[in-house]
């Protein structure tokens, strides 16, 4: 007799009533949790199998499904929850470093949420961005150029390289090979529509979206995959990734079973074999190496591309990015704790980092006390889930935020955190041919477009309601913020003033 | 086109080279300049002197002779091309190179050939006369690396933590002394024949591209370190 010590997450409610066995549930779960059984001529599930995805609740014509938590209950023990007890029974059978999918579950304050927004009243009228014009569009690239003039002593016109974008907000670093073509192509038509930027992540750039150059981030990791000349001047931005906010100080690693020959391709390794990112670059030892990266990239650009690096957020933030700003780079890009990603250790997740709310208010008062702020644009991500975390990101002094957990949403994504297992029955983080094709290309960009077009409105309302018509009046503005229930360590790290105050 | 280099940075000597047209150029007294034919395709150059970091960085297609020494990084990422140095080289040669070559006369530094990578239509290759520093083909992906250990006969021709977490590719060491800290998931054996044809054909470029008196290829001199599986990351997780 077998015991099986780990018990199912979750319970398959399927109303007998409403059910017509017509088997679409059955299709459509690639854990293969919905059964026909031929003997009893019934749909049934094994519900040990069920991640909590949604798609056959979301595709029952009937409405029959529902997916609840188990009514099983351990015995009760404050210290001891069942998930850690599931955790300990899978490490005592395996052996295995835990593995999970996307931002951390973990019960760690939103910052965000303990912080709001200003809006006036009687002095300094609101504006109503229906009537009056609202400007969003943003700039990110250095801007402390010195000014230049000719013999008569007119301004000569600097050329500085940077990024010009219709809203605040980009699309995160999302690999493919992590995430389908089809994701990848939606992410790409819906950030050229909307004059924004997605990123390749660390999976090379497709043949077939280099069309896209134009609103493409084109990253660089230490596994240097699918990164040749080409492909550096292929889009209008070089990323340099040392670090991200889900898995600071690890690298990353592509299962040889997501290497299909597309991806292979793209990636320019064999297909079938691990894409492994080491944790270090291992041309990166200090400021002065990451300068000699940065300007090596801008002389095989031919200095026409902003440099980005991105960093997750850890303790040192501040320094680390002092010491960014330094190193000639453009645009400093911080991944805070609660960012999403395709695979991590589930300890690193949880538990290395801190939020980027904190980490971004640090590095915006270190660069201006160091007044280095100018040389560099910020960009922060991990954690932004509305337009009023983009707003208060600004305030707290970002000049754009990436979105790559509320863009995967948009296309139809549920957070059941298993994108390691390549069985995405959405579509967005397989590789499987019949799961790719799910994903309407099309559709999920208008998504993308309508969430973006609908943040930016509700930005401008609350822009309007302070008064501020334009997006460079609100950067850095901590006066438009105030902590709601927070200790004066937390205020004086935040830079705001307690609600009230 | 001879091209003098003191007073020029490396990206200046390098619009020096794209703009003579000829295809070909010669950098004379070269001293530290950095980035020299950083992203560049098609064309051939001779540098007298030592150029500085990043020789050849992101190199799509070059031809690049260095009559002297090499500092860090040669071939950061190179996608094809040649490079060929006739004396040492520093840290990091060849770190996650994809495609094309590069052959050190002399010694090489630490971290040489880390996270080189092959593709479905590039093989790289990294060929050191003498010895190696540490960390030699860490994280190795594919392509061949070979240390020839040339004056050093006696004893390992590489540092510590040689192929460590290596998954493709292998690492080629003339000599009779094994690492003596090789990771349990390296395997190692002497040359097969039709391998043995290969190697003596690189043996047979570098004596004469460096002129050099000929080398003899004897298979039991040789020994190739190659992982153990293309998958290294199964056994390490748990998912939940």
């Amino acid at each position: 007799m077998r015991t099986e010590l780990c018990w199912p997450e979750f319970e398959v409610l399927r109303d007998p009533v409403r059910c017509v066995n017509c088997k679409v549930c059955v299709r459509e779960c690639a854990n293969e949790v919905h059964r026909w059984d031929e003997k009893t001529g019934r749909v049934t599930a094994d519900e040990s199998k069920c991640v909590n995805c949604q798609r056959c609740v979301a595709t029952c014509p009937t409405r029959a499904l529902a997916i609840a938590p188990t009514r099983n209950r351990l015995r009760e023990g404050a210290g001891w929850q069942p998930g850690l007890l599931r955790q300990i029974y899978r490490q005592a059978e395996t052996g295995g470093v835990l593995l999970s999918s996307m931002g951390s579950p973990a019960p760690l304050p939103s910052y965000w949420d303990r912080l709001l927004i200003n809006a006036s009243q009687v002095t300094n009228p609101s504006i109503d961005p229906l009537r009056e014009p609202m400007e969003t569009r943003t700039f990110l690239g250095r801007r402390d150029a010195p000014l230049c003039r000719d013999e008569n002593g007119r301004l000569v016109p600097q050329k500085v390289p940077g990024l010009e974008l219709e809203t605040p907000i980009l699309f995160a670093a999302m690999s493919y090979g992590a995430i389908s073509y089809n994701a990848h192509a939606a992410l790409a038509k819906a950030a050229k529509r909307l004059g924004t930027f997605y990123n390749t992540g660390e999976g090379g750039l497709h043949e077939d979206f280099y069309a896209y150059g134009e609103n493409t981030i084109v990253q660089v990791a230490s596994g240097r995959f699918g990164v040749h000349p080409r492909y550096l001047n292929a889009g209008a931005a070089v990323e340099i990734k040392i670090g991200q906010g889900a898995k600071p100080g690890i690298g990353g690693h592509l299962p040889g079973k997501k290497i299909t020959a597309d991806v292979a391709r793209t990636r320019m390794i064999p297909p079938g074999s691990d894409a492994i990112s080491p944790a270090p670059h291992h041309d990166i030892y200090s400021i002065e190496d990451l300068r000699q990266l940065v300007d090596s990239l801008k002389e095989a650009t031919g200095g026409t591309r902003p440099i980005i690096v991105k960093v997750a957020a850890v303790h040192n933030i501040a320094a680390i990015a002092s010491g960014i700003a330094r190193s000639g780079a453009d645009i400093i890009a911080i991944d805070g704790f609660s960012g999403g990603t395709g695979a991590a250790p589930v300890r690193i997740r949880d538990n290395v980092g801190i939020p980027i709310e904190l980490a971004l208010a640090a590095v915006d008062q270190r660069l201006r006390d160091e007044q280095i702020r100018g040389r560099v644009s910020l960009v922060v991500s991990g954690s932004i889930r509305s337009s009023a975390d983009v707003v208060k990101a600004i305030a707290l002094g970002a000049d754009a935020v990436s979105i790559g957990t509320a863009a995967l949403v948009a296309m139809g994504c549920h957070l059941c955190r298993s994108c390691h297992r390549g069985l995405c029955n959405w579509g967005i983080a397989s590789q499987r041919p019949d799961l790719v094709a799910r994903l309407d290309i099309d559709q999920a960009a208008d998504r993308l477009y309508n969430l973006v077009t609908a943040w930016t409105h509700e930005i401008q309302e609350m822009m309007g309601g302070m008064g501020i018509n334009s997006i460079d009046a609100l950067r850095g503005n901590r006066l438009m913020l105030r902590g709601i229930g927070l200790s004066e360590t937390e205020l004086r790290v935040l830079g705001v003033q307690h609600a009230g105050e | 086109m001879q091209i003098q280099a003191p007073g020029r940075t490396g990206p200046q000597l390098n619009q020096l080279m794209e703009q003579t047209g000829e295809g070909r150029a010669c950098l004379q007294d070269v001293c530290g300049q950095r980035y020299l034919a950083a992203g560049r395709a098609g064309f051939s150059l001779d540098i007298y002197g030592t150029p500085g970091n990043a020789l050849g960085a992101w190199l799509d297609g070059c031809t690049i002779r260095v009559h002297g020494n090499a500092q860090d990084a040669v071939g950061d990422t190179m996608n094809s091309g040649s490079i060929r140095i006739e004396g040492m080289a520093g840290d990091a040669v060849g770190y996650a190179m994809r495609g094309g070559e590069i052959f050190v006369r002399d010694s090489a530094g630490y971290r040489c050939g880390v996270h080189m990578k092959a593709s479905d239509r590039t093989q790289p290759l990294l060929v050191i006369g003498g010895t190696a520093g540490s960390f030699l083909g860490e994280y190795l992906a594919g392509g061949s690396i070979l240390v020839l250990g040339i004056g050093a006969e006696n004893r390992v021709p590489v540092g510590n933590f040689c192929g460590r977490g290596m998954y493709g590719g292998r690492i080629i060491l003339r000599t009779r002394h094994l690492p003596p800290d090789l990771s349990s998931r390296l395997t190692v054996r002497t040359p097969r024949p039709e391998e043995t044809g290969q190697l003596r054909q690189w043996v047979g470029r570098y004596c004469r591209m460096f002129e050099l008196p000929p080398l003899e290829v004897q298979p039991e001199d040789f020994q190739i370190i190659e992982p153990d599986s293309a998958n290294p990351c199964q056994r390490l997780y748990a998912g939940i």
